[in-house]
């Protein structure tokens, strides 16, 4: 009887979905594309995905045969773990945007396909793109995700603080001797004369007892907001990973950039920056320490410019490449550039037709609309003049002229990222509050760490033997 | 055997199985899939690789392993000792009769309904160095109060301190623990001259003994998986220093940052072992306090 009536009303069912679609059209092809961004980035990445699927249908149109790709894009917090889980559980999206840091690990648990041999066929032209953004996908010798917004990070100042100490608020320093000459000149402390009164006074005042002085505003701060403490090696020529098997943690130049680090702790006290950035609110807020005028210098990303219009909008504040060490030029311009990449998960149902979206998307009037809605630079080499007019970041050219530097750094790819990033956020901690000198906390991470990578090497070794 | 026995067995099983399937499904596939992944190399996106015992000897081998382990250790100690006194003595102070007890017990139950994400937040906002409210409060006291959850040195004992919040729940419990005891008892005790703490001591303690027992047990296991404050108010990373790097948080950046879900299966089996030893132990040594007499 049950049965009777559940066939009954599949039949019905399927005579009312196939009376819906007329015969001799075909059906959309659809492709579903896990995003991470929210707010006005997703909807810069919402406009283009409208702009493919018309011209997919509007392809239809002209060619009755032709089945158009219909791209349902569906926004995902936390995308780069629950893509992973879906993966795992053989139900992945056909498409997913995810970061580019992450590549290396998925691609060695075989997460991701190979999008070499579709670019191979589609004539994928690697010139047009920056070379090192494109470097960010590939891993191992094959290609596993496309970059479509780059980042980069510049040292952001707030003019007004310049003028008000005296400083040239359009001669951002450019070697990292003068940022702590500015740094010292641009902090200033509320102290508590013997009679009672208050009065201001500038720099690290190392004479007045920490009771009798409170900071209100900071020059910089290494851990404001200390989103690269990782990378401050590579400001000092250092690096993270020397070739694919070596970890060069207490390389000479990290142990300079960190011992740079902890003279910050030295002159102002861990606890007086503790209790001094506690007193700032969420990044995204107007209490931010850069928003609140109450950190004169900080080094940021290009995206800080729509936190500005939106927090602090009479902010004044000019961006410069991050200062060098003095006598070493060859350093100036050093940055970090990661991207947002698109990759193809293993198992994805449709990697055909998610390749096509992928391909539109490294077009130039697609990748531009996209890149400037997120109010970012391309990844490609060319730029048209509309976009460079259309840009509201005043110092948009100078990002992307960091982007394309040749000390440009991305973080290391290996398999261990996260577990690396950990232990060195934990020394930076330690070397911040003082509590081990630098050389004592880069050489646990060095042990720790090619202990780590060397586990990581004979995992993949078993892996590929299997 | 009958037909109506056979009937009864047949209904028996159907209303026990779906517990049944739940318990196979939920718990003992997890289980054991989770014992043979701790012997494996798995990443979760490739077939796993069988390798014997070298998860678990890497394990002892892993500072991160040990000092999680003692973070835990500590929080859990800290907690259930914290917890214990806190709603015990909540409960002797809501079981007396005054006017108006119905509220004052609502009030003192009413934090623990708190989803623990939301009152990680408040806490994160009350421990703030510089402007949080018991940093002020202590501030009035003349006491320049500690940075909390910023300084390594406190931010354990701060997280254990919250433990406090969720004191309702076991309060509630001990609650109807006193309200079980015989009034008579109390009246022979007073009769022969027992004061309030000789009545505390040999009289409500030993009467409400089992329930003691049950809330230890389960603080002790809730205890050992602490997670989400650590995961919300200092991140994953488990900082200032490592301080609050817990147990369970290790697991998860092992399993589900790292993607090294053979080793995090073995941590969960370790993690499983000791609770498991320790509720023995505590179920062992109730013999001898534990009064179910009645």
């Amino acid at each position: 009887m049950t049965g009777r009536l559940v066939l009954t009303l599949a039949l019905a069912l399927h005579c009312l979905s196939g009376c819906a679609t007329p015969k001799n059209e075909h059906a959309a092809r659809h492709i579903s594309y896990w995003e991470k961004w929210t707010g006005f980035e997703g909807e810069a990445m919402d406009a283009v995905v409208d702009d493919f699927n018309e011209k997919e249908r509007a392809h239809a149109k002209l060619d009755p045969n032709y089945a158009p790709i219909e791209v349902e894009k569906v926004t995902i917090s936390n995308v780069e773990q629950k893509l992973l889980i879906a993966i795992a559980g053989g139900n992945p999206p056909d498409l997913a945007g995810n970061y580019s840091f992450y590549v290396p690990a998925y691609a060695d648990g075989g997460a991701l396909t190979d999008l070499g041999p579709m670019l191979e066929n589609s004539g994928f032209d690697r010139s047009a793109y920056i070379a090192h953004y494109l470097e960010l996908g590939e891993y191992r010798g094959k290609t596993w995700a496309l970059p479509i917004v780059p980042a980069s990070i510049a040292l952001l100042t707030n003019k007004r603080l310049f003028k008000e100490a005296g400083l040239d608020p359009d001669k951002p320093p450019t070697t990292i001797e003068e940022l702590d000459e500015y740094a010292a000149k641009l902090t200033q402390w509320e102290v508590t004369l013997p009679n009672g009164e208050k009065k201001i006074e500038t720099g690290y005042l190392p004479d007045v007892p920490p009771s009798q002085k409170r900071l209100i505003q900071a020059g910089f701060l290494p851990s404001e907001p200390g989103w690269w403490s990782y990378g401050w090696g590579y400001f000092f020529g250092g690096s993270l990973l020397d070739g694919p098997n070596q970890i060069s943690a207490e390389s000479p130049a990290n142990l300079r950039a960190y011992d740079w680090v902890a003279s910050y702790s030295k002159h102002l006290g861990i606890g007086v920056i503790k209790r001094f950035r506690s007193g700032f609110g969420n990044f995204a807020s107007p209490q931010n320490g850069f928003l609140s005028g109450k950190v004169a210098m900080v080094l940021q990303g290009v995206w800080m410019h729509n936190f500005i219009e939106k927090y602090a909008p009479g902010l004044q504040w000019a961006a410069a490449p991050f200062p060098y060490p003095k006598g070493q030029p060859e350093l100036a311009f050093t940055t970090e550039a990661d991207a947002d990449v698109l990759v193809i998960p293993k198992g994805s149902p449709h990697p055909q037709e998610a390749f096509e979206f992928l391909k539109y998307l490294s077009t130039q009037p697609a990748l531009e609309k996209l890149c400037l809605g997120q109010q970012k630079f391309t990844p490609l080499k060319a730029v048209s003049e509309d976009f460079w007019r259309a840009h509201p970041n005043p110092y948009i050219r100078l990002f992307r002229e960091l982007g394309m530097s040749k000390n440009a750094f991305a973080i290391p790819q290996t398999g261990i990222w996260n577990e690396y990033n950990r232990e060195l956020g934990n020394a930076v901690d330690l070397i911040q509050n003082q509590t081990q000198t630098p050389e004592v906390a880069l050489s646990n991470v060095q042990t720790k760490m090619q202990t780590a990578l060397d586990r990581n090497h004979r995992i993949l070794a078993r892996r590929d033997a299997q | 055997m009958s037909s109506i026995d056979r009937i009864n067995r047949r209904n028996g099983l159907l209303f026990c199985l779906p517990w049944l399937i739940g318990l196979s499904v939920f718990l003992l596939y997890p289980l054991l899939a989770a014992f043979y992944y701790s012997l494996c190399d798995y990443s979760v996106l490739l077939p796993p690789v069988f390798i014997g015992l070298d998860n678990y000897a890497d394990l002892l081998k892993d500072p991160l392993f040990w000092q999680s382990l003692w973070n835990t250790t500590y929080y859990a100690i800290g907690s259930v000792a914290l917890g214990l006194v806190v709603s015990l003595s909540l409960a002797l102070l809501l079981n007396s009769k005054v006017k108006g007890i119905g509220l004052y017990r609502t009030i003192f139950f009413l934090p623990s309904l708190m989803p623990v994400i939301a009152s990680s937040i408040l806490w994160l906002w009350m421990y703030n160095g510089q402007s949080g409210i018991i940093n002020t409060g202590l501030h009035h006291l003349g006491i320049n109060g500690p940075a909390w959850l910023a300084d390594p040195a406190w931010a354990k004992t701060a997280i254990v301190l919250m433990a406090v919040w969720g004191a309702g729940n076991a309060m509630v419990i001990y609650l109807a623990g006193l309200q079980d005891v015989p009034t008579h008892l109390y009246e022979a005790a007073i009769i022969d001259g027992a004061g309030f703490w000789s009545r505390l001591i040999h009289v409500t303690l030993p009467m409400i003994s089992p329930v003691i027992y049950f809330n230890v047990v389960l603080s002790i296991i809730g205890g050992f998986q602490a997670f989400t404050q650590a995961f919300i108010m200092t991140g994953s990373t488990g900082a200032p220093e490592r301080s609050t790097l817990f147990y369970v948080l290790n697991l998860y950046n092992v399993g589900f940052q790292d993607l090294r879900m053979g080793y995090a299966s073995a941590m969960a089996w370790v993690l499983f072992m000791v609770i498991l030893v320790l509720t023995f132990a505590a179920t062992r040594l109730s013999r001898r306090w534990v009064n179910y007499d009645r």
